[in-house]
């Protein structure tokens, strides 16, 4: 087709085919617009595993109930009541006929994977990952007639009031405009632009690694709060695990994530402990200690542990650093020897311990009388071999984005809503999370806005 | 873990990159079986490639797949291991180097057996038999007297028999796969018989591109089943000829017959299937250096059934002899290179399959 679109969507992952797809089933001509090239088309969607939808009853795949109220529960306890509420709600509502919707676009679920077992009754994890999930929606968007082309990146956007207009495109070929009589906003965050991180974090961003896609910079986010939409969330807001230091600077992926700190302890790079290893079980534990070591000096911090722990979490790509005594460990990490030599050994004399290790709930085995004690899980670190992995922020996504309305419409600066703009996913996930994250919400945040915003967009077409 | 060739030490690094992952996990065997393990000998490896059914799912559904930088291509790298490991647990020995040379061997086997088959006829009966053996009771034994092709045939198929075993049994031992039970081989034998893995977890088998069909599956049906009936026919010849004394030409409605015409057309259909959808095929998902033992694995086969068929329309004909020293040919050059071919991935893979089921009961009664 040539002319104008109905529906222009920008980006190509969860969000914008959910969003596609439900434009399409309603009658009117989409486009769809993806930065990337195929192979890494979807950036951070090609990396999932799981989405959290709420149910009234367990599934072939689904372990047991998880009702809205709770999901809501827990949606307020992970962002400390920071989310808005309406939105959240009508979220977490149209989350129970997500789980059937998806699976009509041809998308599949599988029982937990191994490893995951605390999500299975929560998650519904797709069969065969991310991309396989992503490549059903393509098919089923192809097949209704959806238009897609990679690496085209909307750049630039013409509003008038309230209403777009048009696109600025950037492919390889040079920029083109496109006309479209609504907009469908899903590219995702802007965490692969280090300098805009830069802008919440300082400095410390440039040793910050990116999780997934390098193609998700937030130019389009730029565009529209330059044009007139109101800005959600600032910064530093932004989902951060602590991943192996070895990973590559961007879209390292799942494989790259440490899991292990409970078996051990955590240390900067002067050898010294920074934070209660023991605090929580997973997942809290696993999100807070991107910040954690975001906060620490040079952005780097090492989890140690010994022999009896090596083969208690799920394993990760890189092997872990191996030494006969504490002393030879830290030469390989670079730290102080004696400093290192005497955490642990302080660290081991501090350890009550004596009741049975169960490192899946808090077992109350502590030390004391540190300056920071490990209040569950603590074990002498005693027999070698030693091992340790070094870690750094691994940044998943992040929250500043456009303001939308209960519809997934955006709203403008003063506060009206627009008239064909919609968001959906990373680049709206602020709405929803003001800070915090709980496992799979990323892409419940796409799917269901997604759809909305298809069928809000549709229906504004008509 | 140190490893005897790149194949396996790639193999080995695949395993640790989807052992952090997991996400192939539901799509099949190898994965699963995978899990139980953090550290892989050669037999792991190979016992893992010969579970993979090479449907190419977990390439279109790896996020990491080349252009990306971990390069993860887990059909391919296990189609070499697989395609390896058939040379290395071969036997005898000297013998190895065949897998290699597969399709040269088969051409030059099929030319030399013919050859000798017509020779034989020419000098076991007077040379216008070759012409006139259609209109002789006998039909095929005015050719080549029953003795004489029992006595060849025979000693084909006792040899392939030793030597199939002996490659077996190296497979077995080094893939650690002793102590299964009766249960492990009707698992085993139930999803060799339906190739419960090569439906990509439910979608059917991936082949020209990220679309999946199932017609793979269904040309290999074709094949096995095809291969199966020519089987059951010849078994059932020997009942009748030895058990019943009742003597070949049988009519085309008897069972042997009936079985033969059937399996023949499978033999047919199935391979020009298989080999159609192997021409489309993405050649990252297969092993380099091995096109002629896949093809000619199945022109052999084709052939066989082919000419079989044949045998049953135009047996009447003054082309009988001709065709029968090439199904002939065919047949012994089967036989004779069934142990140095893609023929062995069947029994190597219902092992690998026998020892899965084992490995998942003990892993679920230790649990
Ligand atoms: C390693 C990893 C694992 C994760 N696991 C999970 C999980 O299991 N469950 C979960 O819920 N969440 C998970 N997440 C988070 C999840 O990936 C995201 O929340 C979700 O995929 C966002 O979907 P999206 O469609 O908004 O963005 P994306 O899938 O990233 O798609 C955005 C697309 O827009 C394109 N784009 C960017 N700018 C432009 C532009 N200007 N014009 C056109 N196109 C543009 C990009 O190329 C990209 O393909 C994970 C993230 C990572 C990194
Ligand atoms: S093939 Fe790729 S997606 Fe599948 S388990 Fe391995 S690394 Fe993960
Ligand atoms: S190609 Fe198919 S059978 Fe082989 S490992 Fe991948 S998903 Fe499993």
């Amino acid at each position: 087709m040539t002319g104008r679109w109905d529906v222009l969507v920008a980006g190509g992952g969860n969000a914008a085919l959910c969003a596609a797809i439900a434009a399409r089933r309603a009658g009117r001509s989409v486009l769809v617009l993806e930065k990337a090239p195929k192979f890494y088309r979807g950036g951070n969607t090609r990396h999932t595993r799981n989405m959290r939808c709420a149910h009234d009853t367990a599934t072939g795949t689904l372990t047991g109930p998880y009702t809205g109220d709770e999901f809501m529960r827990d949606l307020l306890r992970v962002t400390s009541g920071n989310t808005d509420e309406t939105l959240a709600r009508m979220m977490i509502e149209r989350s129970y006929d997500m789980l059937e919707w998806i699976q009509q676009q041809g998308v599949r679920f599988q029982p937990s994977l191994g490893g995951t077992l605390s999500l299975g009754r929560t998650n519904s994890f797709f069969l065969g990952g991310g991309r396989s999930m992503l490549n059903a929606l393509y098919r089923t968007a192809q097949r209704l007639g959806v238009e897609v082309r990679y690496e085209h990146e909307v750049t630039e956007v013409e509003i008038d009031g309230r209403s777009f207009r048009a696109a600025t495109v950037t492919t390889p070929e040079g920029k083109t405009r496109i006309e479209a009589r609504s907009l469908i906003a899903a590219s995702g965050g802007f965490q692969a632009d280090i300098d805009w991180l830069k802008q919440g974090w300082g400095e410390r961003a440039d040793n910050f690694l990116i999780r997934g896609t390098p193609h998700n910079r937030g130019s389009l986010t730029r565009a529209l709060i330059d044009n007139g939409v109101q800005q959600i969330g600032d910064a530093t807001q932004c989902h951060a695990v602590a991943i192996d230091a070895r990973a590559p600077k961007y879209d390292g992926g799942i494989i790259t994530r440490l899991d292990c700190v409970v078996f051990g302890i955590v240390v900067n790079k002067n050898a010294a402990r920074f934070y209660d290893e023991g605090e929580d079980i997973w997942p809290k534990r696993y999100a807070i200690w991107g910040r954690l070591v975001a906060e620490q000096p040079d952005q780097i911090a090492y989890i140690v542990f010994d022999a009896p722990n090596l083969e208690k979490f799920m394993p990760s790509l890189y092997p872990p650093v191996q030494a006969d005594s504490i002393a030879e460990l830290a030469g390989k990490l670079s730290l102080d020897p004696h400093q290192l030599t005497e955490t642990i050994h302080d660290f081991n004399a501090a350890v009550v311990g004596g009741r049975p290790f169960d490192h899946t709930e808090p077992d109350g085995n502590r030390t004391e009388g540190l300056g920071i004690d490990k209040t569950n899980w603590a074990k002498r670190i005693e027999t070698a071999p030693f091992y340790a992995y070094p870690v750094r922020p691994g940044i998943t996504f992040t929250y500043l984005g456009t303001r939308v309305n209960d519809r997934a419409r955006m709203v403008m600066k003063d506060g009206t809503p627009a008239e064909n703009m919609f968001a959906a996913g990373e680049i709206m996930a602020g709405n929803v999370l003001g800070q915090g994250y709980a496992a799979g919400i990323g892409m419940t945040i796409g799917a269901v806005f997604g759809r909305l915003a298809g069928e809000e967009a549709a229906a504004y077409v008509a | 873990m140190s490893h005897s060739t790149p194949a396996l030490i790639e193999a080995d690094r695949l395993m640790t990159v989807c052992n952090s992952c997991r996400y192939c996990e539901g799509l099949c065997a190898v994965f699963p079986a995978m899990e139980l393990k953090r550290s892989f000998t050669d037999g792991d490896l190979n016992h893992l490639a010969n579970l993979c059914h090479n449907c190419g799912a977990c390439y279109h559904d790896c996020q990491f797949t080349p252009p990306h930088e971990f390069a993860v291509n887990v059909p391919g790298t296990l189609a070499q291991v697989r395609a390896e490991s058939y040379a290395q647990y071969a036997w005898p020995k000297a013998a190895r180097p065949l897998f290699a040379r597969h399709g040269t061997a088969l051409a030059l086997g099929l030319m030399v057996t013919t050859a000798l088959f017509i020779a034989g006829f020419v000098a076991a009966s007077d040379p216008g038999a070759l012409w006139s053996a259609h209109q002789d009771d006998a039909r095929f034994y005015a050719l080549m007297p029953h003795n004489a092709m029992i006595a060849v045939f025979g000693a084909a198929f006792a040899w392939m028999i030793l030597a199939i075993t002996m490659g077996a049994r190296a497979f077995w031992r080094d893939t650690g796969a002793s102590q299964t039970g009766s249960r492990d081989h009707a698992q085993a034998a139930h999803d060799a018989a339906r190739l419960t893995y090569l439906d990509g977890g439910g979608m059917g088998c991936f082949n020209d591109d990220d679309r999946p069909d199932d017609r793979r599956r269904m040309w290999h049906h074709f094949t096995f089943y095809g291969f199966l009936l020519c089987f059951a026919a010849t078994s059932l010849a020997t009942i009748y000829h030895y058990l019943l004394g009742w003597h070949a030409p049988y009519s085309w409605h008897s069972g042997p017959a009936l079985l033969g015409i059937a399996g023949g057309i499978g033999l047919v259909i199935g391979p020009i299937g298989l080999l159609s959808a192997k021409r489309g095929r993405m050649p990252e998902l297969g092993a380099t250096g091995f096109r002629g033992m896949e093809v000619g694995f199945l022109l052999i086969l084709l052939l066989t059934g082919a000419t079989g068929l044949a045998l049953r329309l135009l047996g009447e004909t003054t082309l009988l002899g001709g065709l029968l020293a090439l199904h002939l040919g065919a047949v012994l050059t089967f036989f004779l290179t069934m142990p140095y071919g893609k023929f062995v991935h069947g029994l190597y893979r219902y092992l690998a399959l026998a020892r899965h089921a084992r490995d998942l009961r003990h892993h679920k009664t230790a649990k």
